[in-house]
């Protein structure tokens, strides 16, 4: 068995709010192999992004896991020291954001934003990563790279920010990438393009990738693996083959339902009805059950467990015990 | 280079702005009241005498013909002579200048450091006890008028523990005496602008840490110095820069009452004496050198401007 890279035990990761400390992450549990790529998926607001920024150490000042543990190469990340943390990052985790026009600072060069990762944690001299740098830009697809290091952020396109970006991020050879919906500010085109630079780099240096979307069609193109979180919570987590083939949670089915298949001419386009709850809101039982077209009287009351498909497909949904009930004659994978 | 266009446009702006500013104090001063003749004559005047006067400094020309022949002058570097001490104009300005200068250079010296210093750490330190209190004496710090804050500090410092002398600017500023004397003048000017500093770079501070590039720069494991010191200073003072700029703008021009309270023979009391005396030149030449600066000023902070914030360009 290929061994984890990194594995998210439990989390649980809270906002102090006017309302109280209210939980945006409730209990997330999952791993990442090595060289896997992860798709986590879900509607803007699930809670994609505070844990991508959990597992950083990025939170945002009102932010603040509460619960469980982030285990990376057998150091627990959430209870790393402050100063072991930021050795780690730009270093062997790196993460990219979703807007490269805000992501780069404004008032550095290119060069001078990409030598830094490298001079702070390679310790090159200046001339040497300034060398390193232009040798990236080539890589991630930027023309003329040594005249890029001079130009700012505002010189560059949309696409080529994000280009610089994600030259940084891998600037010291990270053996984890965090993408938090690198594509979806960028057109279409460009997305295609950056997806397959970020799917070939991964195998050029031989990192685990985490790529945060709520595209299916990237997913489709990227992922080894898939979790679907709604609310929070992880409700599904399995192969890409599984997710797309068998989903079992009706969200995953949703999810899958509004991606348009422009092999099917007679396909509808047909979004799950409802929005996603509030941070504030309480909801009993299962936290989908307002949507849901399936729910039953018991989803209604009691928060449901996880079920396994397959050793390698779960998902939390009451619907699963009935079937697994008159397959396997119940066989559950305990409560998380 | 662009820089240079701009050099060349702001210099067409400011021979403009200086024709339309001579005009209007020209103008002011010769409809307000009060007659520079009979000023000049005493009561004991005749009118005969006062006629003469009135010939001699060429007050009886038409108002357009004495604008022109004193714009000839401007131009020239000739700004007229006194009314009342008959010196040269540019002279008396020269001799009173660095005075306020210096006055002007301290005081923003003063609001800069305690302005930007404080604002940064409010910024950092957002709704603490320092927060609450650097905020509330900002407040105070724009509101207190000069004379009221001079005056204070003269009874504190100079009167009951004497640290500092009364007043004067006599010793140059390079000297131990020199900054004594410069203390509380720079005080007393500065504080205003320290309290908008202070204001400007708590907010621009408070936008710049919660900026995706400030994430960014952690994510690539930027120590937490170099983030504050480096990736948020320098955004943050970009907007401070214009504070400072207008602000020795307005300390340059705006000195008159501080001169006034610890006795500095500057511009600013030149041009008081001078308009209780209705000694029109030297009104004129101290506002125009006034305004003059304060272009310059803003020039050199468009400039200045143009090397932290690589976004902007002149074209
Ligand atoms: N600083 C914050 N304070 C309070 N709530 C927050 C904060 N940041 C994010 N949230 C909430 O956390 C939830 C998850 O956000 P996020 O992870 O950004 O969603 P997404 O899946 O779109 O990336 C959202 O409901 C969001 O409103
Ligand atoms: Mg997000």
């Amino acid at each position: 068995m290929i061994e984890s890279i990194l594995s998210v035990n439990n989390m649980v990761t809270a906002f102090k709010t006017s309302d109280g400390l209210l939980p945006a992450v409730r209990g997330a549990s999952f791993s990442v192999k090595k060289g896997e790529t992860l798709c986590i998926v879900g509607e803007s607001g699930c809670g994609k992004s505070i844990t991508a920024l959990s597992i950083m150490g990025l939170l945002p000042s009102n932010g603040k896991v509460t619960e469980g543990s982030v285990m990376f190469e057998n150091k627990d990340l959430l209870t790393l020291k402050k100063e072991d943390m930021r050795s780690l990052r730009g270093n062997e985790i790196s993460m990219i954001f979703q807007e490269p026009m805000t992501a780069l600072n404004p008032v550095f060069t290119v060069g001078y934003q990409i030598r830094e990762p490298l001079m702070i944690h390679h310790r090159l001299s200046k001339r040497e990563a300034h060398q390193k740098g232009i040798e990236l830009l080539k890589r991630v697809g930027i023309p003329s790279p040594a005249s890029r290091m001079n130009q700012y952020p505002h010189e560059l396109s949309g696409g080529m920010r994000q280009r610089v970006m994600i030259a940084i991020a891998l600037s010291c050879n990270p053996k984890l990438l965090v993408a938090d919906e690198p594509t979806t500010a960028l057109d279409v085109t460009i997305q295609a393009q950056i997806i397959d630079l970020l799917n070939d780099l991964k195998r050029d240096f031989e990192m685990s990738l985490i790529m945060i979307t709520h595209d299916m069609g990237v997913v489709a193109e990227i992922a080894d693996r898939v979790i679907v979180m709604y609310a929070g919570e992880i409700i599904e987590n399995g192969t890409v083959s599984e997710i797309f083939n068998s989903p079992q949670h009706p969200y995953t089915r949703g999810l899958l339902s509004s991606v348009p298949n422009v092999d099917d001419p007679d396909f509808h386009l047909n979004p799950i009805a409802g929005s996603l709850p509030l941070l504030n809101e309480k909801i009993s039982g299962c936290r989908f059950h307002p949507r849901c077209p399936h729910a039953m009287e018991k989803c209604k009351a009691v928060s449901p467990v996880t079920f396994e498909a397959t050793p390698t497909h779960s998902a939390r949904c009451w619907l699963m015990e009935d079937e697994e009930v008159r397959q396997h004659g119940g066989q559950r994978a305990g409560t998380l | 280079m662009k820089l240079a266009g701009l050099i060349v446009q702001r210099f067409m702006q400011l021979i403009l702005l200086l024709i339309g500013i001579s005009f209007i104090v020209f103008l002011s001063m010769h409809i307000a009241p009060g007659d520079p003749a009979s000023i000049i004559g005493g009561p004991t005047a005749s009118k005969a005498d006062i006629e003469a006067i009135q010939e001699n400094l060429g007050l009886n020309k038409p108002i357009l013909v004495q604008y022109w022949d004193y714009l000839k002058g401007v131009f020239s570097g000739d700004l007229g002579f006194s009314y009342q001490t008959k010196q040269s104009v540019t002279e008396a300005l020269t001799e009173r200048f660095p005075n306020t200068l210096n006055l002007a250079i301290a005081s923003i010296i003063v609001a800069v450091v305690i302005g930007v210093a404080a604002g940064i750490i409010s910024a950092l330190k957002h709704n603490s006890l320092f927060d609450a209190l650097s905020t509330m004496i900002a407040l105070g710090g724009i509101s207190i008028p000069n004379f009221w804050l001079g005056a204070v500090l003269i009874l504190i410092f100079a009167v009951n523990l004497q640290w500092l002398p009364v007043g004067g600017l006599t010793d140059p500023f390079w000297t131990i005496e020199g900054i004594k004397q410069l203390i509380l003048p720079a005080l007393t000017l500065g504080t205003g602008s320290a309290a908008m500093i202070a204001r400007m770079s708590r907010s621009a501070m408070l936008e710049v840490i919660r900026a995706d590039y400030v994430r960014t720069a952690r994510a690539k494991g930027v120590r937490e110095k170099s983030v504050i010191m480096l990736h948020c200073l320098r955004n943050a003072m970009i907007p401070v820069i214009t504070v400072i700029g207008l602000n020795f703008g307005f300390l340059l021009g705006g000195t008159i009452i501080t001169e006034q309270v610890f006795a500095i023979n500057g511009v600013g009391r030149l041009m008081i004496e001078s308009i209780a005396a209705r000694d029109f030149p030297m009104v004129q030449g101290a506002v125009l050198l006034v305004a003059t600066l304060f272009v310059l000023v803003n020039l050199i902070v468009d400039i200045v401007y143009a090397f932290i914030d690589p976004r902007i360009s002149y074209e």
